[in-house]
């Protein structure tokens, strides 16, 4: 970090009203030069807000924002820009049907004799790229590249011109592993450039990996900025208000014998593997993206055809049939995108509670609904997992990500399965949420039920699993205990033994929907 | 502030953010519109009409809407599923056509007449569904595609049974009973179509079979990972509008007293119409059924009233179209105005 006296920017006791509502309360910020500075906190903690003042997309209803040191007043997002702020929304901006180069410079893109020039324009879109090392055609659709190069272009395109702050609202939730580490290491180097960073993030590892203060917000109002190398446990403190004894709660547990096992499996996406789980143990799947971990998941739940191999389950012979025979078998999978896979957004969170689980569960007889003891069971789900608004009749469209994750998670708790396989069930979600996704697996897990966690977030693979197999190119490539899985051991394994780039985001298994309020 | 302080200030302030006068428009646009409209067209009407109020109309009015109602809740149970029946039209003119040359058949005055053209009628409804569902859910061919070309198949078996011509002698007793037929004042269609819409109701509010129906609809792919069965909510829901169009086809063919291949065509944007005023989503999983009777009065109400003041047919059309368009428009405002 250069030490440097003014701020670059400093958020001088800034409150935004909406009718009815104080969406941001007297919050403070300084930003220097050649800093990352991390920004937590909850879903409608205020983070969306903030960055939006900063853009200039919204007024602030009192407080300055000073630019090296002379007060700035954002009439629109065109003016913030101009001053040298740029945001990378989670949303990307991007136009997909047009090529990387008019992407980067749509708007202004450079004449000669009033005709766009072809020439100039694949300059000036090289030299964006150049900046931030990207290597990336320049003449191809976007909508035909992956979204982590997606990613990337609208990061470039945000640099264009005198940028002085950039304000990246969760670049890495749509991200794999290996996608993810490339973008930290971009930051890394426009930190070193000199730029002021603004970074959000939900993913706990990356605040110590590239953050140097982390300011933390709570319903709108300012908590407190503290180093980025504070532990995890105490960060989500200061996030959610409540202590939190353990980011990643372990009880006690005894392992039992083997109910889930994959013998030799061959799919499309998977060659020869074999993995075991027994009761009572939470085991990861790791490996970037197209590492074929999520058919693991997928083929088992019969979502994924399974060309060869055998599959035990509960101590007997299983073949695949679809989701509806997996579960009456005792096999429950959590997709990655909830959105898509997972709940009915336009209908209410109770009937997403209950949704596929009326008559297996009683609530239902001769097709006829309980609607009393459906109402009951929903309650109840709701309280254990802690689903916030509990409104059973709201859609479930309007609650946060966290609350959807733990809506479709319900399950679990609903139903009794003795194998529930878990696709990235953290993702995009915020780390108070995060924490009430590892109490109910650890509840599972002592409640004597085989958890497979698939997942592309290190800290929660070694956080939680007790043995974690690791993939590559859809082998296993490695299994590792608890005590060896650690961070290097695990991307060690993450390119194999062949070149790991031809495999880059081959697979479209992670599509995922990060929100933010 | 406590964290159980939390939940509820952001209640009040979700409840805040749509307060003033957007929320009139807001609570007029979910329910309110519907039934206000059809309260401004009774009283438009009865203004320009004195007659229109008077009980035999009414009775008019209700008793030519059953058919209506029948075929509108039916295809409000496919749009339900994000699904479409073209050939709710095609049905009624095959069943009418098979219902009148079964019960023609027949000698005379048996007794047994009403439920043997119920139960042929009713058949020919659930053999059109399991097609129609057959490749939807199975096949995956696009619903809209599988019943345009249902309607023409539908069509010309109609035409090929009755050589183009109507089909006579449908007996007395059949018409007494289902087209004339009246207990304590109420026509027994009418009475069928009343009973329909509480099992239609009871089907989509109280039974797995209906929560499947809206949960397939509003995201199949979450449906089928919680352990829903797609195909056989989709085959069902596909028989469940045939069998209710294929009643409005036996209820017709008692009405007209014979079975002609030409009944029932107006019926297939008619019912798409009633289900989509009523607030039925295009896309799926949304819609109330007391809305869909709500929007079948109303068109019904709408055809009466320019009846009796002699409105051309032509212009009736017109009109129609344009309650259509309408309809749309503020579906469309509507999920604007909810949809985040």
């Amino acid at each position: 970090m250069s030490s440097v006296d003014t701020p670059l920017l400093a958020v001088e006791s800034v409150t935004r009203r909406f009718p009815g509502v104080v969406a941001l309360d007297n919050v403070s910020l300084d930003l220097l030069a050649g800093e990352v500075h991390v920004l937590l906190g909850e879903n409608g903690a205020g983070k969306s807000t903030l960055i939006k003042i900063l853009a200039g997309v919204q007024a602030p209803s009192s407080g300055s924002i000073r630019l090296d040191g002379r007060e700035v007043h954002f009439r629109s997002a065109g003016e913030a820009r101009d001053a040298g702020i740029r945001t990378v929304f989670q949303e990307l901006s991007l136009v997909p049907t047009l090529t990387v180069a008019e992407n980067l410079l749509l708007g202004r893109l450079p004449r000669t004799w009033g005709l766009v020039s072809m020439r100039k324009l694949r300059a000036a879109a090289g030299q964006a790229l150049a900046r931030i090392d990207a290597n990336i055609p320049l003449d191809v659709v976007v909508s035909s590249l992956p979204r982590s190069s997606q990613q990337l272009i609208e990061i470039a395109k945000g640099l264009l011109g005198e940028a002085r702050i950039l304000i990246l609202d969760e670049p890495t939730s749509s991200l794999g592993t290996r996608e993810s580490e490339k973008l930290l290491g971009i930051v890394r180097k426009l930190r070193a450039d000199g730029l002021g960073i603004i970074y959000i993030t939900h993913r706990m590892h990356e605040i110590a990996a590239i953050g140097d203060r982390v300011t933390v917000l709570r319903d709108g109002a300012f908590i407190a900025t503290v180093g980025a190398q504070l532990e995890h446990e105490k960060l989500v403190e200061l996030m959610t208000g409540r202590p939190v004894e353990k980011l990643f709660p372990r009880s006690e547990r005894s392992v039992g014998e083997t109910l889930f096992s994959l013998d030799d499996v061959v799919s499309s996406q998977l060659a020869n593997v074999d993995l075991e789980v027994r009761a009572g143990e939470i085991v990861g799947v790791a490996g970037l993206l197209g590492s074929g971990k999520s058919s693991v998941g997928r083929v088992a739940f019969g979502l994924e055809k399974l060309v060869s191999g055998n599959i035990r389950l509960a101590g007997s012979a299983y073949r695949p049939r679809g989701p509806r025979n997996a579960i009456a078998r005792g096999l429950m999978y959590y997709p990655a995108d909830r959105k898509v896979d997972g709940l009915v957004l336009v209908r209410p969170l109770l009937e997403n509670l209950s949704l596929g689980s009326l008559i297996d569960v009683g609530l239902a007889r001769f097709g006829l609904i309980n609607r009393r003891a459906e109402s009951l069971s929903a309650s109840g789900l709701v309280d254990a997992l802690d689903i916030r608004p509990a409104h059973l009749w709201r859609r479930a469209e309007l609650l946060s990500g966290g609350n959807q994750q733990k809506a479709v998670l319900s399950r679990g708790l609903l139903r009794d399965c003795a194998v529930h396989v878990f696709d990235d069930p953290t993702v995009g979600i915020d780390v108070g949420a995060k924490v009430d996704v590892y109490r109910l697996l650890d509840r599972l897990a002592c409640e004597g039920k085989a958890l497979v966690l698939i997942s592309s977030d290190l800290g929660e693979v070694i956080g939680m699993c007790d043995r974690t197999y690791v993939m590559h190119e859809g082998r296993i490539v490695g299994e590792l205990s608890r005590a060896e899985t650690s961070e290097e051991a695990l991307v060690s394994h993450f390119f194999g033994k062949s070149k790991a780039e031809q495999h880059d985001s081959a697979s479209p298994v992670l599509v995922l929907g990060g929100t933010e309020s | 502030m406590s964290p159980s302080n939390i939940a509820p200030q952001r209640e009040t302030v979700f409840g805040a953010a749509r307060s003033g006068s957007r929320n009139v428009a807001a609570v007029l646009l979910r329910a309110g519109l519907l039934p206000i409209l059809l309260v401004a067209l009774i009283l438009v009407f009865s203004l320009l009409a004195p007659q229109f109020l008077a009980p035999a109309n009414l009775i008019n009015i209700s008793r030519q809407s059953v058919f209506l109602l029948l075929v509108a809740l039916g295809q409000m149970v496919v749009l339900l599923a994000a699904q479409l029946d073209l050939s709710v039209g095609a049905t009624i003119a095959v069943t009418s056509v098979v219902t009148a040359t079964v019960t023609s058949s027949l000698t005379g005055g048996d007794a047994s007449v009403v439920p043997l053209g119920l139960a042929v009628g009713l058949g020919v409804g659930v053999a059109v569904g399991v097609f129609n569902g057959f490749f939807v859910a199975v096949v995956k061919v696009p619903s809209f595609m599988v019943t345009l070309g249902t309607t023409s198949i539908l069509t010309g078996i109609a035409l090929i049974l009755s050589k183009g011509a109507p089909v006579s002698g449908v007996p007395a007793l059949f018409t007494a009973t289902l087209a004339t037929g009246s207990v304590f004042g109420i026509p027994i269609s009418v009475l069928i179509g009343i009973v329909i819409a509480v099992v239609v109701f009871i089907v989509l509010s109280r039974t797995t079979f209906g929560r499947n129906i809206y949960a397939v609809g509003g995201n199949s792919s979450a449906a089928s990972v919680a352990g829903i069965s797609v195909t056989a909510t989709l085959i069902g829901s596909f028989v469940l509008c045939s069998v209710l169009a294929s009643l409005a086809g036996v209820l017709l063919t008692a009405r007209v007293a014979s079975g002609e291949a030409s009944l029932g065509s107006s019926y297939v944007m008619l019912s798409i119409a009633a289900a989509v005023l009523g607030g039925t989503s295009l896309f799926g999983g949304e819609g109330k059924l007391g809305l869909v009777i709500l929007g079948v009065l109303f068109l019904g109400v709408l055809s009466n009233g320019m009846n009796i003041l002699h409105v051309s047919s032509y212009v009736q059309e017109l009109v129609i179209g344009g309650v259509l368009v309408a309809a749309v428009a503020i579906e469309r405002l509507r999920t604007q105005v909810f949809g985040t």
